[in-house]
């Protein structure tokens, strides 16, 4: 309750403003009021109460602000706002509004520092802060690190509780009733003897009264929508193919487009487009920065017209083979890479040298993110205005970008966001954005919609990174007494950082992430991370660092467990100091009924990562079967402080597991001349519906600190599976994708 | 001219004879419920069903279509939901829902044919349809609860 309150005092209102016939006002819960970034574009009659709440004559309209690329992001912060506000979730629009300072993200900032998210000493605390103002400053509003519902857990709820409050202080103010008698539902004021006045009557009356200062939000016991299930608000359009995503969009007049650009990333020396400029449909071809658009009247025409340019692509800026890239790994475990040694308790040396050795070298590719929506935007850019609709995780970055590519003034580049289908980080980058401007920018006055090949997506990537790393470990009496861990991968964050031409000093924790942080009390236990040079740009793929580390560090843990003659499970829960933690790991041996006889040719699992603040447990169940292994079944178990929407939770757990097992089993992303070899998903597939386990989830709701689940159950899912096949089979498998080593059923 | 026949309206499209149907539907019909996803026959994102069966429309030429066409928007609409659609709906199976439209699609071709699915019957007809998100366990309980509806209907 003490953080509750003192979000309460922080928060305070900025004055009115009336604007353009409409009222509006917005809170601002930091040190410095910052802007509502609602009022410039308030239209005739609209009130924009807190810059999350905007109700006019149609209805009441809650701004969304983190984007939703499938994960129920907009329904997510739509309830957190709804639920103080009173209002229903079928009664409200959702827009997710405009890029804006205002609508930083705080969460993301707080786990960016470097201190582990079971630390809440005053050193980790306060560093947080320092975060929290630096990413103020930069005003980043993006979606990522699973950092959305810690963000908007509070942030939404007290927007939603400022504009309640306001309204019935106009009501108050209206009709003479003291405020103490006043109570809200379902969109109304009510009145003590029960008579209503409805928000949309009441917003205008609010530009004439001093708003609400001060709010208190409500205690859970009184919640009627946070923890029980919802209905999202995109299902009914998601079901019937009515949702509109940017591959959809249609202006009139708009013209298709397509592009290719350097499959190396590096420089385009020359092009002919002789036999595209006469093909069917094509109305111009457009030189863009290292490529080529081309103008069409249909989308097919357009991607037909443009395989047939024949192009001259210089090299790529990286090694060529994939095999130069493992070459450069296995060169950087050395002290002159050394990038962290945040985690180095006890004396490895002398552990190792005393008890009985394990050795191991594991490692992870690079992989696509592959949403299945490829990249599309549609632009329409005119001497005095500029429109963009896309999906992007980083709106506030973007349009910058766009402003200053444009040459227009900042309020007159609109970013509108869609709906993405599917991102998994992929959204994160913004070339595809750039490269439609160039295009619009050639083409103006007329609506130009950009949309990627299958093959230029995949040839596009940003992937996830390539990493290995090397353990080493021992054991004394049947218990784990050593563990030291070298993980070695390119920065990720200064490779995606770079290209928005932003530098990050200091070591890059994500190189150790879901390493470094395990909350095991290992009597030796050293973690280092060494950063290689950079190679192929790479980004963040969905749980980043600890999509590769949690693999590398559970598995390691595992091989140390197993020569110590150890039980898997119980010795994990005995190492493990942090109770939240343990808690996880305690719930999936009741659920798989650990230590039972799992049947013939079948076999058990366990693996455990802390990420993004989620301690995370997955024990997999498998059949050894003579075709192939099978994965029957998987039970998960996460701590996440409070869940918000059960069904959604569910979900995204499942899905988060299916995708890190999916992963695991059959992609991979290899070079060959500079180039991508899996181009499509007959090459990069992922899992399919036959292969999905059925899979048993159990959210925990002990911690204090509520948490996003995005990403956390993606790192424990392939060492489960790994140490799963190790049970049934005796076979090892330390390199991903695991159908290398093992065929899958 | 190719006389095609979507969802109950005739249309008539000059286009090559090669041009897949699925950008037929989507650049020249306006029909956007298929989607674009691989252009392989890979992902399944833009089945449609001609004549009942279900079809990957990115790999079948505009000139060899021989029956009625019929996309996610003949199926149902919000106002009017297939048995289908409901029980996607009833589920909450779609995440960021790019592959629903042809999931549901192909669903619907099966559940003509087989109104009482086993697990393996499912497995075998929905494995052709990528889901990205991982939405698989929920597309089983919507086919279950959707194969209840039509045999009691």
């Amino acid at each position: 309750m003490g953080k509750l309150k003192t979000i309460a005092r922080r928060t305070f209102l900025i004055g009115t403003a009336a604007i353009a016939g409409g009222v509006a006002f917005g809170y601002y819960a930091y040190k410095k009021p910052g802007e509502n970034p609602l009022l410039p574009n308030l239209a005739e009659g609209e009130s924009a109460l807190t810059p999350y709440v905007k109700i006019d004559a149609d209805g009441i309209t809650l701004i969304t602000p983190r984007a939703d690329v499938g994960q129920g992001a907009y329904s997510m912060q739509a309830a957190l706002i709804a639920e103080e506000l009173d209002v229903e979730l079928d009664q409200i629009r959702i827009d997710p509004g405009v890029p804006s300072a205002t609508y930083y993200n705080t969460a993301l900032a707080s786990e960016s520092a470097p201190f582990r998210s079971t630390d809440d000493g005053f050193l980790a605390q306060s560093t947080r802060g320092v975060m929290d103002s630096l990413i103020k400053f930069l005003g980043v509003q993006v979606t990522g690190g699973s950092s959305s519902v810690p963000d908007a857990y509070e942030k939404l709820r007290v927007a939603g509780a400022v504009a309640r409050e306001t309204l019935k202080l106009a009501a108050s103010e209206k009709t003479g009733t003291p405020i103490e008698q006043l109570t809200t539902s379902n969109g109304f004021v009510v009145m003590p003897d029960g008579s209503k006045l409805s928000y949309i009557e009441l917003a205008p009356l609010t530009s004439t009264i001093e708003p609400a200062s001060e709010v208190k939000l409500r205690d859970p016991s009184q919640w009627r929508m946070i923890g029980n299930p919802m209905q999202r608000h995109d299902i009914v359009a998601k079901s019937t193919g009515t949702l509109i995503y940017g591959i959809d969009m249609v202006l009139e007049g708009m013209v298709h487009a397509t592009v290719k650009s350097s499959p190396r990333k590096g420089l385009m020396r020359s092009f002919d487009a002789t036999k595209a400029e006469k093909m069917r449909g094509v109305q111009k071809i457009i030189p863009i920065t290292n490529g080529v658009g081309v103008i069409a009247d249909n989308t097919w025409r357009a991607i037909q017209a443009a395989n047939a340019i024949e192009f001259d692509w210089a090299e790529a800026p990286y090694p060529h083979q994939t095999d130069e890239h493992w070459a450069t790994l296995e060169a950087s475990f050395t002290d002159d890479h050394l990038d962290s040694q945040m985690r180095d308790d006890g004396n490895v040396t002398i552990g190792l040298a005393e008890g009985n050795l394990v050795e191991a070298e594991y490692r992870a590719p690079y992989l696509a993110h592959a949403p299945l929506e490829p990249l599309a935007t549609l632009v329409k850019i005119t001497e005095d205005r500029a429109d963009i609709w896309t999906c992007t995780q980083v709106p506030g970055f973007l349009h910058s970008a766009l402003v200053k590519l444009i040459g227009l003034p900042e309020e007159k580049v609109h970013l509108h966001m869609l709906y993405g289908g599917g991102s998994f980080g992929h959204r994160l980058e913004s070339d595809s954005v750039i490269q439609a401007v160039e295009l619009g920018l050639a083409m103006k006055g007329t609506p130009v919609k950009l949309t990627y090949s299958r093959e230029e997506d995949m040839a596009q990537e940003y992937p996830r990174q390539i990493a290995m790393a090397r353990a080493r470990g021992s054991h004394k009496d049947g218990k784990v007494e050593t563990l030291d861990l070298g993980i070695a991968m390119p920065s990720i964050i200064s490779s995606q950082l770079g290209r928005q031409g932003l530098s990050v000093p200091g070591p890059d924790t994500q190189i150790v992430a879901g390493a470094w942080e395990q909350p095991y009390a290992i009597p030796n236990y050293r973690v280092s991370g060494y950063r290689s040079p950079e190679l192929a740009p790479i980004s963040s793929w969905r749980s980043v660092g600890a999509s590769s580390n949690g693999f590398f560090h559970d598995c390691a843990l595992d091989e140390i467990i197993h020569a110590a003659g150890a039980d898997q499970l119980e010795e994990r829960i005995r190492l493990i100091w942090h109770e939240h933690s343990r808690k996880t790991l305690e719930a999936v041996g009741e659920m798989s009924n650990w230590g039972s006889d799992p049947g013939p040719n079948r076999a058990r699992g366990v693996a455990f990562c802390l990420s993004f603040g989620v301690p995370t447990a997955e024990v997999i169940e498998i059949t050894n079967a003579e075709d192939g292994i099978k994965i029957d079944k998987v039970y998960v178990a996460c701590e996440v402080g409070k869940i918000i929407d059960p069904v959604n939770f569910e979900g995204q757990v499942k899905g988060a597991v299916i995708w890190g097992l999916g992963h695991a089993m059959n992609c991979e992303r290899t070079y060959s001349d500079g180039m991508t070899e899996q181009e499509n998903f007959d090459s990069h597939q992922g899992m399919r519906l036959y292969q999905c386990p059925e899979i048993e989830v159990r959210g925990l709701e002990n911690s204090d600190t509520v948490r996003g689940i995005g990403e956390p159950p993606v790192p424990p899912a392939a060492p489960a599976l790994a140490n799963a096949i190790f049970a049934a089979t005796g076979k090892r498998i330390r390199e991903m994708p695991f159908d290398k080593h093992i065929d899958f059923v | 001219m190719i006389k095609l026949s979507v969802n109950g309206q005739s249309h008539d499209v000059d286009v090559e004879d090669d041009m897949p149907l699925l950008w037929v539907l989507r650049d020249e019909l306006g029909i956007k419920g298929p989607k674009y996803g691989c252009g392989i026959a890979q992902c399944g994102a833009c089945t449609v069903q001609i004549g009942g069966v279900a079809v990957r429309s990115c790999q079948v030429a505009a000139g060899d279509v021989d029956g009625e066409v019929t996309t996610i928007e003949g199926l149902g609409s919000p106002q009017a939901l297939s048995a289908v659609q409901a029980a996607w709906i009833e589920h909450q199976v779609a995440q960021c829902g790019y592959c629903q439209s042809g999931q549901i699609v192909n669903a619907s071709a099966f559940l003509n044919e087989n109104n009482n699915p086993t697990d393996e019957d499912i497995d075998n007809a929905m494995s052709g349809n990528l889901c990205r998100c991982g939405t698989y366990p929920r597309i089983r309980e919507a086919i279950k609860t959707a194969a209840k509806t039509l045999r009691n209907s």
